[in-house]
């Protein structure tokens, strides 16, 4: 039995209050540490990060509301995040009402979807909040019933007391609980007897979904509101000189036409503030075909950005094929080093082989299928905003700063996204839709059209590395060399395998400038290394006569009985689990006669995937017919959503792979709507996805990422099997439109 | 500007907007029918389709002055209670991720079913092609789609 503590030192965790017409209401830390008795030193999280911020409702009619903290982007975790609750409550699936938690009341912070953390995170706050509401309703019927607390029982919502016969649904208990004491410490179930968890529980807004009923940012709407769009520099590296505002002033429907800046000259940015166009126009007016037609009448000048600029933004007009060269002139030149173990240059000179490639990818576009936009009423003291956001929180400091009102005079409701993808970890479009609200003195919806969205986008970082293998006579991998680097970041991970698997080891990064604004896009990094890293081990394993399964396990059994190093970021046993199971699933050393199969295995955000992906020649056009994939996430929450997560990560990571890239002329984007910019569709999803968990008790990791990245890599291998060519440049499919 | 009267989901509706106004946006913007979406404005990502007279249409390039009195069906009114096979087969085989282009890919896979009431696999992959799923939920569509033509 796992005891868990509801506070720590002064600091609770959870608090009880009445319910305003009867019942109970509990707010919980949602990401309160694992505070068991038995590791009550667990704590790396900043202290804010305990604020309560959850929320459970348990009306005395039995109605049981748990809020949602996190912003729903399609992970699912509007669902799976309130099954956790609702478990350790032990009440019946059924009766669970789920809300999308709003920002910025008494009661919620820290809310933000990125690094699918939301699960990993909110694992050990949900299970304490379900206890104690159970734990205090158990203390309510046996106060009622005078009878020992530890003879109450429950099932499915109902308090029994075995012995005298007496039952009581929670809603009957959940006033008389709400004056008690919250525990100090309460018991957490054992995982054999969860009944939620790890049961498949349908999406709570599939209904309303498929209705069409209004969830998203772009359907917000409020009494008096208006329809506002932007103009930004057409390349980056530019910025607004002047503009004639006439004509689309003179347009119908057209409130107003004027520039805005973003930001105040003083401000000090954070993370998830952009620095690539800060002033812009903006077109108002009463409906949005007008805005739009508004827009194509402004005459505006733009000039290129000072040497001196505030940001620090390097100014020039950027080209794709200058990245590439600067790229590889950066990592002849100005790479450094991030880890080092053994003696690489020697093992190098004194190979029997060496293998060297060198694999690049471009700059992509996130395009979440709902373009940016938010709503924002901006009053003399009060500002309520509504939208599509990743980070809630951080944005409604900037949008508090810039407007001068107080943080709590500003509200930000959160909707539900249509995708993210990482792009909605960047709110400017908040701050401009709060600047314009304030100058037009109206309830405004801010939208970007999809050429607004492509064109302004805080992109995934453009990639190459270069990698080297020595093998000894005896085939044996005795040197491994990375050096990786972006524009402008370097996506390396030094720690992660294959070092500790090898004795000499070198792993460099670089990186090089741009005024492109990048970001973070599912599995930042790992979206590049995973593809390039298992390409490659695919061909030092051909090159050492071996299996490429069998090579990665041999390499991962040296990395688990004998490390390399110390400081390894991953447990090698549950990588070489995937990969075992995995192999076992596809019948990878019974069944792969006649098949052009590729395999690949990643660890990234705490979760471990590995593929196998087969592929078809059609009438000479290679067709995915089946991707395998092993996960091991620890406990599944949500099963059947959990395969959906997964099934969605790999026809995601093939079509990026395939068909996904945006170049750059002269500093402006080249592709900016989907006639240009290629997206994976039906017809080349693979024909079947088979999806499989390892079993485990350990505590859950996310899922938004992990499985994203390494099918790249099977695929690059399954196709190098059904054609004979080895893809070291993405997009693979070059006849890509744009 | 000039007044429509516009025959949707069974009811007659009067808008007075531009002639050149895009169908999407008279459904979202002036009728307050959000089930629509907008996803690029050209025809190429499928997110806005509707049926006009029970054919898939991108309603982002479909002027209202060209609809006449056409039956124009959105997503609203697929079904009365949201209970059209294929709306119960989207839940059932729980297809939603973020969900945003799923109410074109349901008006889009009503067009073919009007049109094709068995589709094969390949005939789905080719009539669902002008529909994007950016979460890369085409799978559960197929399946979806399968077992609504098959109820």
């Amino acid at each position: 039995m796992t005891t868990v503590k509801t506070k720590l030192d002064r600091r609770s965790f959870i608090r009880s209050s009445a319910l305003a017409g009867g019942g109970l209401l509990l707010t919980f830390s949602w990401l309160a540490p694992a505070c068991t008795t038995d590791s009550p030193k667990q704590l790396t999280m900043p202290d804010e990060w305990y604020e309560l911020n959850g929320f459970l409702k348990i009306g005395n009619n039995g109605a049981v509301t748990i809020m949602s903290p996190n912003p729903e982007i399609g992970q699912n975790v509007k669902t799976s995040m309130p099954m956790i609750v609702a478990d350790e409550l032990d009440i019946d699936w059924k009766f669970v009402m789920v809300e999308q938690a709003p920002l910025n009341t008494d009661i919620f912070t820290r809310q933000l979807a990125g690094g699918s953390q939301s699960i990993r995170q909110g694992w050990n706050g949900l299970r304490m909040a379900g206890a104690t509401a159970r734990r205090m309703l158990r203390e309510a019927a046996a106060h009622e019933w005078k009878v020992p607390v530890d003879e109450i029982t429950t099932e499915a919502g109902v308090l029994y007391h075995t012995g005298s016969g007496k039952e009581a649904g929670y809603g009957e208990m959940a006033s008389a609980a709400a004056e008690l004491t919250v525990p100090e410490e309460v018991e957490l179930k054992d995982i054999k007897d969860f009944t939620i968890i790890g049961t498949s529980r349908k999406n709570v807004d599939g209904p309303k979904i498929v209705t069409g009923k209004p969830l998203f940012g772009l359907d917000y709407k409020a009494e008096g509101m208006v329809i506002a769009m932007i103009e930004h520099p057409p390349a980056f590296g530019m910025k607004l000189k002047s503009f004639d505002a006439t004509e689309a002033k003179a347009m119908p429907g057209i409130i107003d036409v004027f520039a805005i800046k973003t930001y105040n000259d003083d401000y000090e940015w954070q993370w998830s503030d952009v620095t690539s166009f800060t002033e812009l126009v903006a077109v108002v007016g009463k409906s949005t075909w007008e805005v739009m037609n508004a827009k194509l009448m402004l005459n505006v000048e733009w000039e290129p950005i000072a040497d001196d600029n505030a940001q620090g933004v390097p100014v020039g007009k950027e080209n794709t094929t200058d990245h590439y060269k600067k790229m590889e002139e950066a990592a002849a030149n100005s790479s450094r080093e991030r880890r080092r173990d053994g003696n690489p240059e020697e093992a190098f000179k004194n190979a029997a082989k060496v293998i060297e490639r060198t694999y690049t990818a471009p700059f992509q576009a996130h395009n979440p299928m709902e373009p940016m936009n938010f709503f924002a009423d901006v009053k003399d003291d009060f500002a309520q905003l509504a939208g599509p956001t990743q980070t809630p929180e951080f944005m409604e400091n900037t949008v508090a700063a810039r407007l001068g009102l107080p943080l709590e005079k500003v509200d930000v409701q959160m909707t539900r996204m249509g995708g993210g993808f990482g792009r909605r970890l960047y709110g400017h479009f908040m701050v401009e839709a709060a600047v314009i609200s304030q100058k037009v003195k109206a309830p405004v919806k801010l939208i970007y059209s999809r050429e607004d969205d492509m064109s302004y986008g805080i992109y995934r970082p453009a990639y190459h590395a270069l990698y080297r293998a020595a093998l000894d006579a005896d085939n044996n991998l005795i040197g491994f060399h990375v050096r990786m680097g972006g524009i402008p970041d370097s996506p390396l991970h030094a720690n992660r395998f294959p070092a500790g698997s090898v004795d000499n080891y070198l792993a460099e990064s670089f990186s090089v400038d741009t005024n492109i604004s990048t970001g973070a896009f599912r599995a930042p990094g790992s979206n590049f290394n995973a593809v390039a890293e298992q390409s490659f081990l695919d061909e030092v394993a051909e090159a050492a006569g071996k299996d490429p399964i069998q090579f990665r396990l041999d390499l991962l059994k040296r990395a688990q009985e004998n490390p390399v190093g110390s400081n390894n970021d991953y447990d090698a046993a549950r990588y070489a689990g995937v990969l075992e199971q995995v192999r076992e699933k596809s019948g990878w050393d019974t069944n792969s006669e006649g098949k052009s199969r590729g395999v690949a295995a990643y660890f990234c955000h705490n979760s471990y995937v590995a593929n196998v992906v087969d592929i078809a020649n059609k009438d000479g056009e290679p067709v995915i017919e089946k991707v395998y994939a092993s996960v091991d996430c620890g406990i599944v929450v949500n099963p059947d959503a959990a395969v959906n997560m997964t099934e969605g990560s790999i026809v995601d990571g093939i079509g990026h792979a395939m068909y996904s890239g945006l170049t750059f002329s002269e500093g402006q984007p080249e592709q900016n709507n989907f006639d240009m910019y290629r997206l994976i569709r039906h017809g080349e999803a693979p024909k079947e996805i088979e999806v499989h968990f390892v079993e485990n008790n350990i505590d859950p990791t996310g899922l938004g990422e992990p499985p994203y990245p390494p099918v790249m890599g099977a695929l690059a291998n399954a196709l190098y099997k059904a054609n004979g060519e080895r893809y070291y440049h993405q997009p693979f499919v070059k006849n890509s439109i744009g | 500007m000039a007044v429509f009267n516009l025959n949707i989901n069974g009811k007659q509706h009067e808008v007075d907007v531009d002639p050149s106004t895009p169908m999407l946006w008279v459904l979202r913007d002036h009728l307050d029918l959000v089930g629509t979406k907008f996803g690029c404005g050209i025809a190429q990502c499928g997110a806005c389709t509707i049926l006009v007279n029970g054919l898939a249409t991108r309603s982002c390039i479909t002027f209202v002055d060209s609809v006449g009195d056409k039956e124009i069906t959105t997503i609203e009114g697929l079904s009365e209670n949201g209970d059209h096979p294929l709306q119960k087969a989207w839940i059932e085989e729980d297809v939603p991720q973020c969900g945003y282009c799923q109410s074109g890919q349901i008006m889009n896979a009503a067009g073919l079913l009007n049109a094709n009431p068995s589709p094969s696999d390949e005939e789905i992959e080719m009539a669902m092609h002008g529909n994007i799923c950016r979460c890369g939920t085409y799978t559960r569509i197929k399946k979806a789609i399968k077992a609504a033509a098959n109820s």
